[in-house]
């Protein structure tokens, strides 16, 4: 199934040191994402599929095979959109 | 029989912000002189301004979590025992409690988390302690060692909080202000002020250290212990920088401590 993810709109995002800080302004719960997951974020733009983000964007600058990046990926997107710092879609997220 | 009066206004001023409290109960106001004691003001300009309706008791909750949210503009603050709301642009509010200090102490920890924010600032659950003209301030949770710290201090040092410190960053850097906001010593901080000097992140051991923290340890820690209420994004994303751009520009380090009183042989 194809989906779109796009960084949700009430979040404060920040790096500090080697990690990517993120507060949902909904529920006020605190990520850090490493260098791998901030990829995904920094590419979460609503336009581009989630499998061809973890292909160019993980796949292609992390030694990681592309069924586990993928997997590792949704469950983090997932994880994400309950706390409404990404949003999911079966289609294009207009920004 | 409680003594009623027309109306008695008082003024607690903390951090160099004023909350005005007007209120036809005095014995509600000998209340708040009690608990705030060196933090009222003697009266002049209001900061903010809260009329107080005093209510019989029904079953209150003081234990429920508060809640915090914006509505047509308003802040609407609720928990059990207590039921307010705030005009952000005229910094009026009312606020409807039982005639007990921990409503309108939590009102006003509220209140100055709101008007911190915009100037880069929060509450803490911290102790801070003044020393040689610096504030340090020790973060922890319940248990770390904030209370125990502070009774450690020495007596040329001014214990400013054991439980909640307020942190405003001024032009020439951050500044600790005394609260009134106490823990387990059961007393208000002194009413002084001094350039903060770092931050230490408790931690009782079996001997006296202090480490460095790695930033993302320390914004992680900071952001855990801020006073943070509001179901709000405006709000979080202010409290978020704010935390943030400390721990870019002030030492925060971990203090691992024996509890007595050489631990302020390392500090």
């Amino acid at each position: 199934m194809t989906r779109y993810i796009a960084r949700g709109k009430d979040v404060a995002a920040r790096t500090i040191g080697d990690e990517l800080m993120i507060m949902s302004g909904r529920d006020s719960s605190l990520f850090s994402l490493n260098e791998t997951a901030a990829a995904l974020w920094d590419a979460a733009d609503g336009a581009t599929t989630l499998e061809s983000i973890v292909e160019h964007d993980i796949c292609e600058r992390f030694d990681v095979s592309l069924e586990e990046a993928l997997a590792d990926a949704e469950a983090l997107a997932e994880e994400l959109a309950r706390h409404g710092i990404l949003e999911i879609s079966d289609s294009p997220i207009p920004r | 029989m409680n003594a009623v009066l027309a109306s008695r206004e008082a003024h607690v001023r903390v951090g160099g912000v004023c909350v005005a409290l007007r209120t036809s109960s005095a014995d509600f106001d000998r209340m708040l002189h009690e608990r705030f004691g060196p933090f009222m003001a003697p009266g002049g300009e209001a900061d903010y301004f809260f009329d107080v309706d005093v209510v019989e008791p029904q079953g209150e909750a003081p234990d429920e979590d508060v809640r915090v949210w914006r509505e047509a503009g308003a802040w609407r603050i609720e928990r059990g025992d207590f039921r307010a709301v705030l005009d952000p642009r005229t910094r009026r509010g009312r606020i409807r409690q039982v005639a007990n200090p921990y409503s309108v102490d939590t009102l006003l920890r509220i209140v100055h988390t709101i008007s911190l924010a915009d100037e880069g600032g929060f509450l803490l659950h911290a102790a801070s302690v003044l020393r040689a003209g610096r504030a340090q301030v020790f973060t922890g949770v319940s248990g770390a060692g904030k209370t125990t710290l502070s009774r450690l201090a020495p007596a040329d040092a001014a214990v400013l909080t054991d439980e909640i410190s307020y942190i405003r960053r001024g032009r020439g850097g951050y500044v600790a202000h005394g609260t009134p906001f106490a823990g387990e010593l059961a007393r208000p901080g002194a009413n002084v002020s001094a350039p903060l000097e770092a931050i230490y992140l408790l931690e009782k051991g079996p001997r006296n250290r202090v480490d460095p923290v790695d930033p993302p340890v320390a914004a992680r820690a900071l952001l855990g212990n801020i006073l943070f209420f509001a179901e709000d994004a405006a709000l979080v994303r202010r409290v978020f920088a704010a935390a943030l751009d400390l721990v870019e520009s002030l030492p925060v380090r971990r203090l691992t401590f024996v509890p007595d009183a050489s631990v302020w042989e390392v500090l």
